[in-house]
């Protein structure tokens, strides 16, 4: 019978800080499009004689990824060290990292898959260190932007307890609402803020030990390639131990053209980093009392609030999810607040038939004046839509010239022109036509 | 009068009193420098616009538009685009850097003959080393080239030179002094502290550079303030502590003879005597040479000519030999048999001091274990070298403030006393070396150049 097997997976994540200086000076940690090395000192340069400070403002926000997270955070001297290895980008020669001591330690996280399978993925830890420089490589020469240098990073590590990609994905979508919703950092793929490493090994299915290696995946931006990278390393794997072949720890990258992974670095060129406790920076002091105080004033997670949703006002799963995920919690909120039925408000919203521009007084008149129902007759959002036109010259002009936000003000026109009963979506689009047209 | 024969606190008050003007002051020094430094080699920089009080930096500390090479071919040309903190503070107080002096390469060395730009020759006898790594700076000040000087010690960098050219030299308590802009050697080690004419002198310049700074995280706000009254207070009853370690094989008899003459002194002058033991002494060496050399091949990983400095190949034998000893130590599968036992051996030491400091006020001994030797007579036995540290590492490795104080001669060569003390109670050891200072007249002492 053919040997079956399984792929097992862990996750590192890297997430730059949206702080307002960098981690260990006082340079501004805003560096993205700016004027290359713009945003450079003694420190982050590594020039001789320079030392590193602590960004508190880093270490909170470090804390609060923590909780988010399930971790518990140490209070019993969580230190700094030393990374040893050469880059040209590493302008001191180390990273300011952790290792042995990190700020956050044994954490969890709940990810659920699209048929509602929950899986509890173990978070070894999630610790502070730095950024390194930006290499740019144009016509075989190396251009070093030290903007990014020492910009505060947390790298979160998981166990390996992925088993298929899907979840991997998840898993990474679900961190990037938690740093959004925390307000930690922007998590853009694109810019960079956010950062995926995998680890991917395969096992004969019933084999419970780890396997003896594993292939880490590095320096893949986005959700898609990451999730394509890890289905061709698996089957490249299985392929590999099916011929008899053994695999060793190594690095590899992903080729987008050709779709596939490629070697970056084998076992036997694997640094070794030499780390030591950073001579140049105390234990960090956190007491209880500072976590505790963190853990209050933490924003409420959109998971959170999904499930408070759901007990509180009854909704279903799916509509919660969806005024979670089109970011209508609050709206939402606002407009029980001011008196609407639960019912009729979940609806109205999540079905679109308001324009997310409203404010919860117009979504609660609306449903005062016409029940849920709307008016939904384009010929009459079309003269509705005219009217409002031609009586507000100015604010066309402005539309026209590019100020798209004053579109709001024009629906807002048509519904009150319709007591509230017009489908704000529809008069939107009316109003686009006619306005672009 | 002679102007360069001044103390600190002396020129202060002749300034004070317009007996001679800041401008006469740096010319004074400047044209004595111009005479003697090509026989002594103690500055590798001059500066000649300098019109303050004029000092003498160690080319460890950085300073903003003045070359600062660490005595070292990798910086050759480097000029700092910002100031040392203690530079700052000094500029403060109407300081400024007269010019840089010589050392051992990246301040690893013992003896100063380390540097790529040649050794700096004892003012005593210019056969001699003048000990190290602060070389250029001990001369400076025993061959009356500065008012004043800094240095740095990481194992005795002050102290050593300090007794071996016969003039005051005090490092400070690890936190007392900000080393944000000394070029690192072993960070969790080094202080910049006073090299100086006078005990008092060394007490006023602590009190200008110490204190709280922005840029040091492991600079304490426990500034020291110079308090006349205190240091004069005398030693009636003070608890001296003798640890029987540094008295024991290796040290030269005649050093011996002096250093025992210098306790007796203390004991006239009031002081109880105490016998104590440092049982841990005899590995201090051993932690050292594994901790120092892994902070300094860390330290030294930015020195890649790639955006500043020249390339790796142009540093020295002893650079060298300790980034190799450091990048062992902490490689994988060596760093617990090395790095780890050293760091707890770093422990015991330090509670080898909390206890005796319970039985006495101050730990006195000797400073070096002879007195300076011939140039070139070391240079090619390192082990030789680094047991010339042997009486002033442990200090470095506990962070306690140490000082060195003239207090005699053998065979025309001076000898230095060693006073220690508890973390941040430097006024203590200043007390002792201001005591023994005033009932001796070893200070006044000068070299015939």
């Amino acid at each position: 019978m053919k040997q079956l097997y399984e792929p097992i997976m862990g996750i590192e994540i890297h997430v730059e800080l949206n702080t307002k200086t960098k981690m260990f000076c006082r340079c501004s940690a805003d560096y993205f499009g700016k004027e290359p090395n713009s945003h450079t000192c003694p420190v982050c340069l590594g020039l001789p004689g320079a030392l590193p400070i602590i960004n508190e403002e880093a270490i909170t926000k470090c804390m609060q990824i923590g909780l988010a997270l399930n971790c518990s955070v140490e209070t019993n001297g969580s230190y700094f060290e030393r990374k040893n290895y050469f880059y040209p980008d590493l302008p001191k020669g180390y990273q300011i990292s952790q290792l042995v001591r990190p700020l956050n330690i044994n954490g969890w996280l709940d990810v659920e898959n699209r048929e509602g399978n929950v899986t509890r993925i173990r978070i070894n830890r999630a610790h502070q260190e730095e950024d390194t420089g930006k290499l740019t490589h144009i016509d075989g020469q190396t251009l070093i932007d030290y903007s990014r240098s020492c910009v505060p990073l947390v790298e979160i590590v998981t166990e390996p307890d992925f088993h298929d990609s899907s979840a991997v994905r998840d898993y990474a979508k679900k961190l990037q609402q938690i740093f959004r919703d925390i307000g930690v950092s922007n998590a853009d793929m694109e810019k960079g803020d956010m950062r995926l490493e995998a680890n991917v090994s395969v096992r004969p299915v019933g084999q419970t030990e780890l396997p003896p290696y594993r292939v880490e995946l590095k320096n893949i931006n986005s959700f898609n390639f990451m999730v394509q990278a890890i289905e061709y390393e698996i089957k490249r794997q299985v392929e590999e131990l099916e011929q008899g072949r053994t695999i060793t720890q190594e690095t590899r990258g992903w080729n987008e053209n050709k779709k596939e992974t490629y070697l970056q670095r084998s076992k036997e060129e694997a640094h070794d980093y030499r780390y030591f406790p950073e001579p140049d920076l105390p234990e960090l002091q956190v007491d209880t009392s500072n976590v505790e105080r963190i853990r209050l004033q933490m924003p409420e997670l959109s998971i959170n609030k999904m499930n408070r949703f759901m007990e509180e006002y009854g909704l279903t799963k799916q509509i919660a999810a969806t005024l979670v995920s089109q970011g209508l919690m609050k709206l939402f909120e606002e407009t029980v607040k001011v008196g609407g039925d639960v019912k009729a408000v979940a609806n109205l919203l999540v079905n679109r038939k308001v324009d997310p521009g409203s404010s919860a007084k117009q979504i609660f008149e609306q449903i005062q004046n016409k029940g849920i129902g709307v008016i939904v007759d384009m010929g009459e959002i079309e003269k509705l839509a005219k009217e409002v036109i031609d009586e507000n010259p100015k604010v066309v002009e402005d539309y026209r010239s590019g100020k798209e936000t004053a579109i709001q003000f024009l629906i807002g026109c048509v519904m009150r022109k319709s007591k509230g009963k017009a489908d704000a979506g529809r008069a939107r689009a009316i109003l686009e036509k006619f306005l672009k047209g | 009068m002679n102007i360069t024969n001044l103390t600190l606190v002396e020129t202060i008050k002749a300034l004070e009193e317009k007996q001679f003007s800041l401008e006469e002051l740096n010319r004074v020094y400047l044209e004595r420098i111009k005479k003697h430094n090509s026989e002594l080699n103690v500055y590798l920089t001059i500066n000649e616009s300098s019109n303050g009080l004029p000092a003498a930096i160690k080319d460890t500390i950085i300073t903003k538009g003045i070359k600062t090479t660490a005595a070292s071919k990798i910086l050759e040309n480097f000029i700092p685009p910002y100031d040392a903190t203690v530079i700052s503070k000094l500029h403060e107080q109407g300081v400024s850097a007269l010019g840089k002096t010589n050392h051992d390469e990246f301040a690893m060395g013992g003896s100063g003959e380390n540097s790529a730009f040649g050794p700096t020759k004892n003012p005593w006898d210019k056969t001699k080393v003048p000990g190290g790594s602060s070389s250029g700076s001990a001369a400076a000040v025993a061959a009356d080239l500065a008012v004043f000087a800094l240095g740095s010690d990481t194992g005795g960098s002050i102290r050593q030179p300090a007794s071996l050219t016969g003039i005051v030299g005090l490092k400070p308590s690890y936190g007392r002094v900000s080393r944000y802009g000394l070029i690192a050697m072993a960070s969790s080690f080094d202080q910049i502290g006073p090299m100086t004419k006078s005990v008092e002198d060394a007490a006023l310049v602590l009190d200008w550079i110490s204190g709280s700074d922005g840029y040091d995280s492991n600079c304490s706000s426990d500034k020291f303030t110079l308090q006349p009254l205190r240091l004069q207070a005398g030693i009636k009853g003070l608890r001296v502590g003798v640890p029987k370690e540094y008295f024991g094989e290796g040290l030269d008899v005649k050093v011996k003879e002096v250093v025992e003459t210098a306790i007796k002194k203390l004991e006239d002058l009031g002081a109880e005597i105490v016998e104590i033991s440092l049982p841990h002494s005899q590995y201090a060496l051993a932690a050292y040479y594994i901790i120092v050399p892994s902070e300094v091949s860390s330290n030294m990983a930015r020195y890649t000519g790639i955006r500043y400095g020249t390339g790796r190949e142009n540093l020295g034998k002893e650079v060298m030999r300790r980034i190799m000893l450091g990048t062992f130590s902490l490689s994988s599968g060596y760093y617990d048999a090395y790095f780890t036992k050293a760091a707890k051996v770093r422990t015991l030491i330090k509670r080898d001091f909390d206890g005796v400091f319970k039985k006495c006020d101050v730990i006195v001994g000797p400073v070096s274990p002879t007195t300076a030797w011939n140039l070139g007579e070391k240079i090619n036995d390192p082990l030789t070298m680094y047991l010339q540290d042997i009486y002033t590492i442990s200090a470095n490795l506990a962070g306690i403030p140490g000082l060195s104080v003239p207090a005699g001669f053998v065979e025309g060569l001076p000898v230095g006393l060693q006073i220690l003390g508890k973390q941040f109670d430097e006024e203590t050891v200043l007390k002792v070396g201001f005591a023994y200072e005033q009932a001796t007249q070893w200070r006044k002492e000068k070299p015939k150049l």
